[in-house]
């Protein structure tokens, strides 16, 4: 066996030994939602506050993987610009 | 393991224990910053001249984690400035038995700072870590392991690297957040006042688990990452 | 670009653009009501972030075993990713549990192995910007331990109490909240596909880069 797939497999054995380990509870697992339960309308005591941390929420997302997108493509760019300006100096420098 | 190993491992603990016994630098200066360390904790935690409750093991392992980053630091920065790990690398030794001889010597260090740390917490933090001192030495060496194991490698890693000092923690302690959890959930096991033994086995067996992987894991590692 | 790109990236951004609609049109929860609706963009973030973190240790290994430069470009990119997407599933997390649980933050098996998680990917971007040359393989061992490290994190903190919805709740989903689901997830899946290549152009381009100041300089 490689060095690689005895460390592979000592991985995994010691991985599923200390997962079966953790399966003995320890402290008690409190209350926790198993099912989302769909309704068709709000009830009226939910109505506002939410709203501004929905917003928040999606605008944060969205703003940021814009800003994201905006950078690599600034970078990109820039790359390839200095790319080409190199390229032309050497074939300008070769031809002379 | 054959007896080379085993001998090139002992070779390089014993060259390490001799400096250290010499000029003993980072045992006094690890040992004086794990102590202002307290200091500081206490300054930050205690209120009305009393600990809260469970502080000490909380201050325990923070403290060697900051002490163990320095101690580890300071170990490579003495074969860095004299271009020992080269040599060491050079030499006609399997590369694992130069990790392995580092991590015995940081591990040594470390559990003998324990030693004078344990029970100076329990003065300062009012923790009775010492109620039962077979268990917190499991659950010290397990940890410490766990914690010199990751850090030796990584330190040696960086030792080329500019801005060592500051990446070593940046790097390090995101990677052993499972040894920090557990062994201060395993020292606060020990020290409630009913001690249940099921709870001090979880912790302590995951701290097992976490050192078996992790040994085997960095010595697979340093091989490939140090070989230039 | 490949020739796909520009297609699959218009489709993308309309994606985007329709789920608004929609998640709108999706029915509310019976407990958590409005707010809920975060769920639609921070669970595709968060199956991004880990998928990131999957891609990046496996390219790590792969680099580390083999030496070739386009693993660890691969690494270096996905690496990228999981910072955005982990920092996207951090923020939007605390804005519903604020709502949902009372709390900002809470130090729950799910939430802080994805913190520390995300750090160790901060790390890894930090140790390649600043860590000097040879910094690739110090990078590339770090990804591996902090994959290595993931069932560790998560069985240590599952010790404190759970809150966080179980993954069961997915599969137990009713159409109408399933299918806004899984169109989030194409749309985030896709923009992730999309980013990875636009990043390994990057890298490529850097790469000619260094050769042709190489060359330039002779």
């Amino acid at each position: 066996m490689t060095t690689f797939a005895r460390v592979a497999f000592t991985l995994f054995l010691l991985g599923g030994a200390a997962l079966a380990l953790s399966q003995q509870t320890l402290g008690q697992q409190p209350e926790r939602q198993d099912e989302f339960v769909p309704v068709s309308e709000l009830p009226p005591t939910e109505q506002m506050p939410a709203a501004p941390l929905l917003v928040g929420a999606y605008v944060f997302v969205l703003v940021a993987l814009f800003v994201y997108v905006l950078s690599i493509a600034r970078r990109v760019g820039a790359v390839q610009q200095e790319v080409a300006r190199l390229e032309g100096e050497i074939k300008a420098r070769a031809r002379s | 393991m054959t007896p080379r190993f085993g001998a090139a491992v002992w070779r390089i603990v014993r060259k390490d224990w001799t400096v250290e016994a010499r000029s003993r630098e980072i045992a006094y200066t690890t040992l004086f910053f794990a102590v202002s360390c307290l200091l500081v904790f206490a300054f930050a935690i205690v209120r009305e001249g009393k600990a809260p409750e469970g502080a000490g093991e909380g201050v325990l392992w923070a403290t060697l984690t900051f002490a163990g980053t320095l101690a580890l630091g300071r170990t490579f920065e003495r074969e860095r400035q004299n271009e020992t790990l080269r040599a060491l690398l050079l030499a006609p030794v399997p590369r694992a038995a130069v990790y392995v001889g580092k991590l015995v010597g940081v591990v040594s260090l470390l559990l003998a700072l324990e030693l004078i740390l344990a029970p100076l917490v329990t003065l300062l933090f009012a923790a009775p870590l010492l109620s039962r001192p077979l268990w917190l030495l499991a659950i010290l060496t397990t940890g410490t392991l766990g914690f010199a194991a990751v850090g030796t490698l990584f330190a040696a890693m960086l030792v080329r690297a500019r801005s060592r000092d500051a990446l070593l923690p940046v790097l390090l302690y995101p990677v052993v957040v499972p040894v920090l959890i557990a062994g201060v959930r395993g020292t606060s096991a020990l020290v409630a006042p009913e001690f249940d033994v099921a709870i001090a086995r979880f912790w302590l067996a995951l701290l097992v688990a976490f050192d078996a992987v992790f040994v085997t894991l960095a010595l697979w590692t340093f091989e490939l990452v140090m070989s230039d | 670009m490949p020739k796909w790109f520009t297609p699959l990236a218009l489709l993308c951004g309309a994606m985007f653009a329709v789920s608004p609609l929609i998640i709108a049109n999706a029915p509310y929860e019976s407990t958590m009501g409005l707010v809920q609706k975060i769920f639609y963009y921070h669970m595709p973030s968060a199956w991004m972030f880990l998928l990131g973190a999957i891609v990046c240790g496996i390219a790590s290994a792969r680099y580390l075993a083999t030496g070739d430069d386009r693993h660890d470009r691969t690494a270096l990119s996905a690496a990228e990713l999981t910072v955005l997407f982990g920092l996207l599933t951090l923020v939007t997390g605390p804005l519903w549990a604020r709502r949902a649980w009372g709390t900002f933050w809470v130090w729950d098996a799910r939430v802080t192995s994805s913190l520390v998680g995300w750090l160790v990917s901060c790390a890894y971007l930090i140790l390649r910007k600043y860590g000097g040359p040879g910094s690739e393989r110090l990078a590339a061992a770090l990804a591996l331990f902090g994959m290595a490290n993931v069932p560790f994190i998560y069985i240590s903190v599952n010790y404190w109490r759970t809150i966080h919805p179980p993954t069961t709740v997915v599969p137990t989903l009713q159409f109408s909240m399933g299918f806004p689901l899984m169109f989030c997830v194409a749309a985030f899946l896709l923009l992730f596909i999309l980013l990875m290549t636009m990043h390994k152009r990057l890298e490529e381009g850097r790469r000619r880069l260094d050769a042709l100041h190489l060359a330039f300089d002779e």
